[in-house]
C-alpha cells in the first residue's frame, strides 16, 4: 500500500505533466455472417444456436475468410486515410482461454490490411472549437471469442465463480481493431480529444453502413494506453486500461489515468508498465497483468488461410462507395441549420447531431428538433448517466409529438409527460396519450364551463377584470389549469375569458 | 486360399468394382469378405481403431440395391476402404490414436469422407497412427503399435502404418492416408504397396485433424498405381471450405495410369538422396528400377538439391511450431478427455491436467519444441530461419524440374524397422523421413512404390517418384509403367510374396 495520497487532482496533474495517449478500438462489423463461418451473426440468440464445426473451432474445421469483412475493413481504412496493403497475411495469436474455441484468435500481427491514416476530431474549449489531427497507426481483423459468465462467487470474474458457462455464438464474429499512433500534444483536453475520437470513430462505422455499433451490446471495446511525462523528458512509461466501453468510459478512463499516474510520479514513484481493469461502477481502475507476466502470444502467420491481396481495382471501387463522412455531412449541416459553431458543436458534442438530423427528415422544423435533443431529452440521458442516442425514443416519435403539439392536443409540459411515459415503457406516444388521459382539453364549452365556474368562485377577480385590469386574468387561468389539472392550453383559456368578459387585451 | 471370400480380398480395387458392375459378385459379399478377414487378422495386425461392422454392410446393400435399380454408379462404387483415423466421419469415433479424442464423435463429415460417400466407398473403419500423425512407426500411437504383415516384429510405417498394414494385410484393398513428412510413402515403402502424397492443395484437409497445417495432405493407399489413381481421382479437387485447396481442375491421373508410357520422359535422380545412410538392400534395388526405368525408354539423369541438407532441421522447426498451435484446442473444454474437474481446480489447472495425461511423450516433445520456436525473441532464428530454408528448397525443386519432368530417389533409407528398435531415439526415427520432407516443404506430389525386397532381410523396399505441383498425373504415368514392367518380370505384384497371416 501507499501512503502518498491515490490521485491528484486533475488541474494539478496536468500543470506538472504531459500525457501521451494511445488508443485501440475494437468493433464488432456488421456482417450477417461471421468472418471465417457462415453462422449468423444477429445479437440475443439463445446461448450457443449460432455455432458450427468451424466458429466452435472443431478439430479438422477449416477457416474461410468473408470476402464482406475484408471489404469492410478496406472501407473503414479509406475513410481513414489509411494506405490498404496489396498483400497481407491473418496470424495467430496463441493464448489458452476457455472461451476461445482453438486457443487461438485468428487476428494479423506485423501486416494489417491499413495501415498510416489520421482522422481530425474536434473538441469545444473556452476558446470555441479545437480540431487535433490523430494519426492512425493500423486498422486490421481478427475474430470475436466467445462470451464468459460467471456464476456464484463474489467477484463475477473466473476466480472464485461456482461454475462457468461459454456462449460460443459470438466466437468468430468479425472485429475490426483501429489502433493510434501516440496522440501528443493535447495537454489538459486529452481526456476530451480520447473521447471525440472515439466518438468520431463511431460515427464514421455507422455513416459507411459497416457497423451499427450498439455500444450497450459491447460491440465497441477501446483499450487506453496513458504515459506521463515532464515538459521535455522523454515519454513516461505507458499502462493500459483495457474494457472501456462507452464514450462516456473513454473520458472518465484518461482522466483518471492522468490522476494516478500524476500522483505515483509526483511521490517519487514508478509507473509500472501494466494493464489496468476500468470499472464502470467506481470510474477508477484497478491491476491487472504486468509487463513481467505478459503472455507470449507467439504469432505466427495463419497457414490455414491464404494472403488477402485485395487488388488496386477494387479497393478503387471500394473508394468510389464512401458516403459522404461526418466531417463533411456536418459542415454542410451547419451551413444548411445556419447555427452558430457554438451551437453546433454542442449537438456534435452531446451526441444529438444525427438525431437532429434524422427528426429533420421525419419533417420537424429544424429549431425544434434541436430543442428537443439538446433540451428535455439531453437532460433526461444526463440524469440517467447514458449515451442521447440510447434514450428509448426516436425520432419518429418526436415528430409524432411535435405534430400534437402544433395541432393544440398537447402542451410543452404534457409532451414531457408523454416522453416520460414512453421511457417508462407505456408504450409508444398514442398510448401514453390515451394511458395517462393527456389530451387537451380543447372542447370549448368544457373550458367555458370552467371559466364560469372560476368567476363564480372568485368575484372580485371577475370584476377586475371587467374593469380593465387584464393582468388580474392570471387568477382565472391558473384555476381553469387546476380544474382541467393542467390539460388546457392556457393561451386559448384566456383567450375564452377575455371573450366571455367582452373585454379585450 | 481357396475360398470365395479369401479371393475377394486379394483383388484389387479396379477387379473388385469390375466384378460389381458386371454382377459377378455383389458389393455386400466384397464387404462381408473383408470385414471376415478383419476379424481373422486384425488381432495381430492392429491396422484398425474402429471398425465399422454394420455400417458397411447397410451401406454396401444400399449400392447393391441402387444397382439393382439400373442406377450408373462410379468406378469405386461398392470397394471397401480403410479410413486414417485424423479425418471426421461424422457420429463415428475420431481419435487421431490419442488419449485426448477417446470418446470423440465428430459432428461433421470431412469433405474426403463427403467425396468418397459420394462415389459409393464403403468405409470400413478407422485405421491406428502415431498420435496426431508424429512418427514413422505408429509406435507412438496410444492405443498400441500396428504390426507390419510382412513380419509382425517389425513397424508397418508411419504415421499411417494403420492404413498401410491394413491393404498390406489383403483387410481392405484402398486406404486413406494422410502425409506430413512422409506419413503416407514411407508406410507404403516399408509395406509394399503404394501410396500417393497428392500436390498440397490437391485433396481438400476440411476435417483433417491438422498437425501441420502447411504440410498436411491426405491420399490414397493401395496394392496398384491403378487403385491409387482411381482413388486420388475420387477424392481430389476445389473445395471451398478448405482456402488452401486449389482451385484448378484435377490432373486426370487415371488416364496417366492407363497410359504408362514413360518413353522420352525425363528422370531426375536426386544426388542428395541416396548412397551414404542407405541401406545397401534399399540402395541396391532402387538402382535396379532406375536402370528398368531407362529400359523403358526415359532419359535418366542426375540432378542436386544441395539445399535438402537443412530440409530436416527446417521441418522439425515449421511442424511442432503449427503443431503447438493446433494442438492447443485440445484442454478438455468442449470434448474428448477432461482430468481433475473435481469442482476446486481452476480451469488452467484442469487444462493442464487433461493435457498432461492425455498427450503421449512424443507429442509433449514437439509441442514443446514448437512453443519454443515460436516464442518472441527466438521466433527469428528459429521459426523464421526454417521458412528461409523452405524457400531454398522450393528452388531446388523448380531448378531439379527444369532438368527433369519427375525426380526420383529411395523413399526411406531402410526396410522396415522391428518394433521397439527406435521408439527412444526420436533422431534416428526422424531420420526415417529424410528423403520424403522436402516434398512436403515445397508442396509437390509424390509417390512410393514396391521395387523389390532387399536381398539383406527380405523386405519390400520404396521408390519414390516426385512431380511439380498440380502435375501429379505425371507420378502415375512413371508409377504404372515401372509397376507393369516389374510386375512381368516378377509375374505377380510384389505384395504376392507377403507372408500369409
Ligand atoms: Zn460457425
Amino acid at each position: 500500500m501507499t501512503t502518498t495520497a491515490e490521485t491528484m487532482p486533475y488541474a494539478e496533474a496536468i500543470a506538472a505533466f504531459e500525457p501521451v495517449l494511445g488508443l485501440e478500438t475494437h468493433v464488432e462489423l456488421g456482417t450477417a455472417s461471421k468472418m471465417f463461418c457462415s453462422c449468423p451473426t444477429a445479437f440475443g440468440a439463445d446461448p450457443n444456436t449460432q455455432v458450427c464445426p468451424v466458429c466452435l473451432g472443431l478439430p479438422g474445421s477449416m477457416p474461410v475468410v468473408n470476402r464482406m469483412g475484408v471489404e469492410s475493413t478496406i472501407r473503414m481504412g479509406l475513410a481513414l486515410n489509411c494506405s490498404i496493403a496489396e498483400w497481407c497475411r491473418f496470424a495467430r495469436k496463441n493464448y489458452f482461454y476457455p472461451d476461445m474455441p482453438k486457443d487461438y484468435q485468428i487476428s494479423q500481427y506485423d501486416e494489417p490490411l491499413c495501415f498510416d491514416g489520421w482522422l481530425d476530431v474536434t473538441v469545444e474549449t473556452d476558446d470555441g472549437p479545437r480540431a487535433f489531427r490523430v494519426e492512425i497507426e493500423r486498422v486490421h481483423m481478427e475474430e470475436d471469442t466467445g462470451k464468459l459468465t460467471h456464476a456464484g462467487g463474489a467477484t463475477g470474474r473466473i476466480h472464485g465463480a461456482d461454475y462457468s458457462l461459454v456462449d460460443y455464438n459470438r466466437a468468430g464474429i468479425p472485429l475490426i481493431e483501429i489502433v493510434t499512433k501516440p496522440i501528443v500534444g493535447t495537454g489538459e483536453l486529452a481526456p476530451l480529444v480520447a473521447r471525440a475520437y472515439v466518438t468520431e470513430l463511431r460515427d464514421l462505422m455507422r455513416s459507411l453502413g459497416v457497423s451499427d455499433v450498439r455500444m450497450e451490446e459491447g460491440s465497441l471495446r477501446c483499450d487506453v494506453n496513458v504515459s506521463l511525462n515532464r515538459a521535455g523528458d522523454d515519454w513516461g512509461t505507458r499502462s493500459e486500461t483495457k474494457n472501456v466501453n462507452s464514450l462516456r468510459s473513454v473520458e472518465r478512463a484518461v482522466r483518471s489515468e492522468i490522476e494516478r499516474q500524476a500522483a505515483v510520479l509526483s511521490s517519487g514513484g514508478r509507473v509500472i508498465q501494466e494493464t489496468r481493469h476500468f470499472h464502470e461502477d467506481t470510474g477508477r481502475s484497478t491491476p491487472g497483468r504486468s509487463k513481467e507476466q505478459a503472455e507470449d502470444y507467439r504469432y505466427f502467420p495463419e497457414p490455414d488461410l491464404v494472403p488477402v491481396a485485395p487488388s488496386r481495382e477494387w479497393v478503387e471501387e471500394l473508394r468510389g462507395t464512401l458516403p459522404e463522412l461526418p466531417s463533411a455531412k456536418r459542415a454542410r449541416l451547419r451551413a444548411e441549420w445556419g447555427i452558430s459553431d457554438h451551437d453546433f458543436q454542442t449537438l456534435v458534442n452531446g451526441g444529438a447531431l444525427e438525431l437532429v438530423e434524422a427528426t429533420i427528415a421525419e419533417g420537424v422544423d429544424p429549431a425544434a428538433a434541436r430543442k428537443w435533443w439538446t433540451g428535455e431529452l439531453a437532460r433526461i440521458a444526463n440524469d440517467r448517466e447514458i449515451e442521447l442516442a440510447d434514450v428509448p425514443v426516436s425520432p419518429g416519435q418526436i415528430k409524432h409529438i411535435q405534430r400534437l403539439i402544433e395541432d393544440g392536443s398537447l402542451t410543452d409540459k404534457l409532451a414531457r409527460q408523454v416522453i416520460e411515459g414512453i421511457i417508462a415503457g407505456e408504450g409508444d406516444v398514442d398510448d401514453v396519450v390515451a394511458g395517462r388521459g393527456l389530451a387537451v382539453v380543447s372542447d370549448d364549452s368544457a373550458l367555458l364551463a370552467a371559466i364560469d365556474q372560476a368567476l363564480v368562485d372568485q368575484p372580485d377577480v371577475a370584476e377586475k377584470i371587467r374593469g380593465g385590469k387584464v393582468q388580474a386574468a392570471g387568477a382565472i387561468v391558473g384555476a381553469v389549469m387546476k380544474a382541467t389539472r393542467g390539460q388546457a392550453d392556457a393561451a386559448k383559456v384566456r383567450a375564452l375569458l377575455f371573450e366571455r368578459l367582452g373585454v379585450s387585451e | 486360399m481357396t475360398t470365395m471370400e479369401g479371393d475377394l480380398t486379394r483383388q484389387s480395387a479396379t477387379v473388385l468394382a469390375d466384378a460389381m458392375a458386371q454382377g459377378e459378385v455383389s458389393a455386400e459379399e466384397v464387404t462381408r469378405a473383408h470385414l471376415d478377414r478383419i476379424s481373422e487378422v486384425d488381432g495381430d495386425v492392429h491396422a484398425f481403431l474402429h471398425v465399422l461392422s454394420d455400417e458397411a454392410v447397410e451401406v454396401a446393400r444400399g449400392v447393391d440395391r441402387r444397382r439393382a435399380a439400373g442406377e450408373r454408379l462410379g468406378p469405386l462404387a461398392g470397394v471397401p476402404l480403410a479410413l486414417k483415423d485424423v479425418l471426421t466421419m461424422s457420429g463415428v469415433p475420431t481419435t487421431c490414436g490419442s488419449r485426448v479424442l477417446e470418446g470423440w464423435r465428430p459432428p461433421y463429415d470431412s469433405t474426403v469422407v463427403e467425396r468418397l460417400r459420394a462415389a459409393d466407398v464403403v468405409i470400413l473403419g478407422k485405421t491406428n497412427m502415431d498420435e496426431f500423425a508424429m512418427g514413422s512407426s505408429t509406435e507412438h500411437s496410444a492405443y498400441g503399435p500396428t504390426r507390419n504383415p510382412w513380419d509382425l516384429e517389425r513397424i508397418p510405417g508411419g504415421s499411417g502404418g494403420g492404413s498401410s498394414a491394413a491393404i498390406a494385410a489383403f483387410e481392405a484393398p484402398l486406404a486413406i492416408g494422410t502425409d506430413t513428412g512422409g506419413s503416407i510413402r514411407q508406410p507404403a515403402a516399408v509395406t509394399g504397396t503404394v501410396g500417393v502424397k497428392p500436390t498440397y492443395g490437391g485433396v481438400s484437409r476440411y476435417g483433417l485433424v491438422a498437425l501441420a497445417s502447411s504440410l498436411d495432405q491426405a491420399g490414397p493407399c493401395a496394392r496398384t498405381v491403378m487403385d491409387a489413381a482411381l482413388l486420388h481421382a475420387a477424392i481430389a479437387g476445389h473445395d471451398p471450405r478448405d482456402s488452401t485447396s486449389i482451385d484448378a481442375p484435377v490432373p486426370d491421373v487415371v488416364a496417366a495410369a492407363r497410359k504408362a508410357d514413360i518413353r522420352g520422359v525425363r528422370i531426375g535422380l536426386i544426388k542428395e538422396l541416396g548412397g551414404e545412410g542407405y541401406q545397401a538392400g534399399v540402395s541396391q534395388r532402387f538402382d535396379e528400377a532406375v536402370e528398368v526405368l531407362t529400359d523403358l525408354g526415359a532419359e535418366v539423369v542426375e540432378v542436386s538439391c544441395p539445399n535438402f541438407e537443412y530440409a530436416l532441421a527446417a521441418y522439425y522447426l515449421i511442424l511442432p511450431s503449427e503443431a503447438s498451435s493446433n494442438l492447443a484446442r485440445f484442454d478438455g473444454m468442449r470434448y474428448g478427455l477432461r482430468v481433475g474437474d473435481d469442482g476446486d481446480r481452476s480451469v488452467e489447472q484442469v487444462m493442464a491436467l487433461t493435457r498432461e495425461a492425455g498427450f503421449g511423450a512424443e507429442v509433449k516433445r514437439r509441442i514443446m519444441i514448437g512453443t519454443y520456436a515460436l516464442s518472441s525473441g527466438y521466433y527469428d532464428a528459429y521459426y523464421g530461419q526454417a521458412q528461409k530454408v523452405r524457400t531454398l528448397i522450393t528452388r531446388d525443386f523448380a531448378a531439379a524440374f527444369e532438368q527433369a519432368d519427375v525426380l526420383i530417389s529411395p523413399t526411406a533409407p531402410t526396410t522396415a524397422f522391428k518394433i521397439g528398435e527406435k521408439v527412444d531415439d526420436p533422431l534416428a526415427m526422424y531420420l526415417n523421413d529424410v528423403a520424403t520432407i522436402p516434398v512436403n516443404l515445397a508442396g509437390n506430389a509424390a509417390m512410393s512404390l514396391p521395387v523389390g525386397l532387399a536381398p539383406e532381410d527380405g523386405l519390400p523396399v520404396g521408390m519414390q517418384v516426385i512431380a511439380p505441383a498440380m502435375a501429379d498425373d505425371r507420378l502415375y504415368l512413371v508409377g504404372a509403367a515401372l509397376e507393369r514392367a516389374l510386375v512381368d518380370r516378377w509375374g505377380h505384384l510384389l505384395i504376392e510374396e507377403a507372408p500369409d497371416l
